[in-house]
Parts: structure tokens; sequence; C-alpha cells
């Protein structure tokens, strides 16, 4: 460990609480969204990353933070950024974390130093290392991010495939939605799965919330309806839109012999007649 | 030799396979099948496939085969119990089983059966009870 290097882990070590209340100053004022996270919270943050900080400077390379002695400070940071990026901070915000640490070190270095010629060499060696720890801050709050839109989507795909049945031996599931071919893999098991389960005689496929039908929708739509009807089941479509009905026409998908219905009342009615059952208005006796 | 049981049910034949098949096995029960349909008379065949839990392209073609040569012979065929799956599979591999009756168990193909058969009399003026 040379001098400089010595003397930055020195200027943290003797100065936790000045230098940690200058950062957070810092961070007040760069940081547009501060009521995402309580004071205590950042205050804790600041602390442990300059003790961690500290020790890394004093056991290892500046230029290297890849090295093992790193870990802590990367394991910090790394939560850190998972935090704020399950809160919602911007990416800028959650890079200032680490740059606007800059200002308050540069004037202590600053203030300890007389030498003129080693305080520039030591600001470029904190400026690197500020840098390079700031990139790495990016890198997992992108990372995070990403993590969560994955987990959405899966969320998503659970919540967007209800089976519900109407009555003895009928089910509906209502699509809300635009397919793709992995959802739809999911629709498809689904409902072949619950069709099993219940015992079911007719599956109403409504996709009254479905946007917009294309070659690959109306052929899932289809081979849904196909796997169904191996299993002795007969399935009804209903709820679609003129603009669809339209579309499906123009791109010359024919729907083969599936039965259509206009709205899920329509399919309804269809369905228990199909399983032998009547609708009749109550009449009141007067 | 193994092969897969051949059950009769009054006009109906009843075929459940409980093991998964090999192309052997199906060739055999193919062979087996249509011989029982000429030699019974049978005006209705239920293949029972509940137990089948994998198809591939051959046994999809087999089982596709089997029950349009039974329509042949002038005997009603009608699949049940077909998993998921299984389902999902044939549809993938494009064999719709076209011209096959289906039903989600054997008591709902029973009816099936039961129904189109009584229709099937009714076309021809009844000439299969004489009076």
């Amino acid at each position: 460990m040379d001098a400089k290097q010595k003397a930055l882990a020195d200027l943290i070590a003797e100065n936790p609480n000045t230098l940690r209340a200058a950062w957070m100053r810092e961070l007040a004022i760069d940081v547009k969204r501060t009521n995402l996270m309580g004071e205590a919270e950042l205050q804790g943050q600041c602390q442990e990353f300059l003790m961690r900080l500290e020790h890394a400077i004093r056991h290892g390379e500046l230029e290297d933070i890849g090295a093992p002695s790193w870990t802590p400070v990367r394991d910090y940071l790394t939560e850190v950024s998972q935090r704020r990026a399950n809160l919602g901070f911007s990416p800028a915000d959650t890079a200032t974390f680490v740059f606007s640490l800059k200002k308050p070190l540069f004037m202590y270095l600053q203030e300890r130093s007389g030498n003129d010629s080693m305080l520039v060499e030591q600001i470029w060696q904190t400026t690197a290392l500020l840098d390079r720890l700031g990139l790495y801050v990016m890198e997992v709050y992108q990372k995070s991010r990403e993590e969560i839109i994955a987990r959405q989507q899966d969320e998503m795909l659970e919540l967007s495939t209800p089976v519900v049945k109407l009555w003895d031996g009928i089910l509906a599931l209502p699509l809300i939605g635009t397919l793709d071919s992995n959802r739809t893999q999911v629709v498809m098991e689904t409902l072949l799965q619950r069709i099993v389960d219940t015992n079911s005689e007719v599956a109403i496929i409504d996709i009254t919330g479905v946007p917009t039908v294309d070659t690959l929708v109306a052929q899932h739509l289809i081979k849904t309806v196909s796997a169904a009807k191996l299993m002795g089941v007969e399935c009804v479509v209903s709820g679609i839109r003129p603009q669809i009905a339209q579309t499906i026409v123009h791109l010359g998908v024919g729907l083969g012999d599936i039965v259509t219905k206009g709205n899920l009342a329509g399919a309804f009615e269809y369905a228990l007649r199909r399983v032998g059952m009547t609708t009749t208005p109550i009449r009141s006796e007067s | 030799m193994e092969r897969i049981p051949i059950l009769r049910m009054g006009e109906f034949l009843l075929v459940t396979i409980q093991v998964d098949m090999h192309d052997r096995l199906a060739m055999r029960l193919q062979d087996d099948l249509t011989e029982k349909i000429a030699e019974t008379g049978a005006r209705g065949v239920m293949i029972d496939i509940s137990s089948l839990e994998i198809v591939d392209s051959f046994i999809g073609r087999v089982l596709a085969n089997i029950a349009s040569m039974s329509r042949v012979l002038d005997a009603q065929t009608v699949v049940v119990g077909m998993q998921p799956a299984v389902a999902i599979t044939l549809v993938e591999l494009g064999l719709e089983l076209p011209g096959v009756l289906t039903a989600l168990n054997v008591d709902k193909g029973m009816e099936v059966l039961r129904g189109t058969l009584a229709k099937a009399v009714e076309e021809q003026g009844g000439d299969r009870h004489p009076t």
C-alpha cells in the first residue's frame, strides 16, 4: 500500500461522521426523489459504505475492485442498488449515491495536503476508484430492474389464465390482453387440465379482452380448440369484436368448424343446451 | 408375447391401453382389433387411452389409423380419456383425428356410442330390430 492510499484510508477513518454529513448534504442536493427513502436509512447506508470502503482501501488495490478484498464493498453496493431498484429510484439517482461522495472527499484531501503534485494524483486516483464503483452500482441496478420485470411477467402469466366454472360441465376462459405463444401454452395447459379436473363437456373461450388477433394468435386458438376436441370437449369462442372478425377474414385464417358466438351470454346459452339444459323465465303467479 | 386385451361388451368392443405403447404393440393392436371387428361384427369400438401418458408421431398415427380402420369396418369409434399433454402433442403433430369421436371418460364415451348408434338405426328405418 502506498502513501497516497494510506492517506485516503486515514482520511476516511479519522472523519467518518463529518464526511458522512457532507456526503449526505451532497446527496440531498443531487438526488431529486428524497421521499422514497427515510433519512435514517440513508444515513445507515452511508455509514456502512464508508466503513467498508475504508477497510477495502487499506487492504486492497485501488485499480481492481473485482479483487477479493473489495468483496464486502461490492456486496454492500449490490444490496444498496437492489434496494433502490425496488424502491423505484431512477438509474441516475442510484449512481449519484456513489458519485456524490467525490466532492466531500476532494475537499478533505485538499485541506490535508500541502503538496500540490501529490494532491492532483490523489484526486485522480480517488475519482477513478469512485467511477468504477459507480459503474458497478449501475450494473447491479440494471440487473435488479430486469429481475423485477421478469418476475412481473411471470406473475402476469399466472394472473391471466383464470378458468372459471359456469355450470356443471361448463367452463369459461375469459382471455384478457395480448396472446403470445408463451401465454397461449399456459392457457392451453390450464384449460385442458381444468377440463379433466372438473369433468366438463363444454368450454367457452371468451376473447372480448383480446385487443388484436393475428395469424399466430388465431393459430393458437385453433390448436387449443382442436386439443380440447381430442379430449371430447366442445369449445365455443365468444366475444369476437367486429374489427377482429374483419382481420381474421382478411388474413385468410379459417376458423374451421369452430362454433362462435357474439358474446359470453350467447355462448353460455349454447353451452347449456349442449349439456341438456334450457333457460326459461320464472313466471310470477299473480 | 405382450398384447392389449380387447373386451367384448354386447355390440361394442372395448380396448383399454394401460401400458405405454411401443411400436410393435401398436401394430399388433391394429391387427387384432380389425380382425376382431370383422369377426364379431361389432357396431362400436371404444378405445380408452386414459393411462397413456406419452405419444410420439408413430403411436399418434397408429391411433388415428386404428380409429379410421374401424370406421371403414362400419364400427363407430370413440377415443376416450385423452390426457391434456397427449392432446397437445397430437395437435402439434397435426394429427387431429378427423372423423373420430372423442369423449372425456368411459361413461361419456358409452353415451356417445349409444347415441350415434341409435341415430344410425333410426336413419336406416330400424331394420336392425325386425318386428
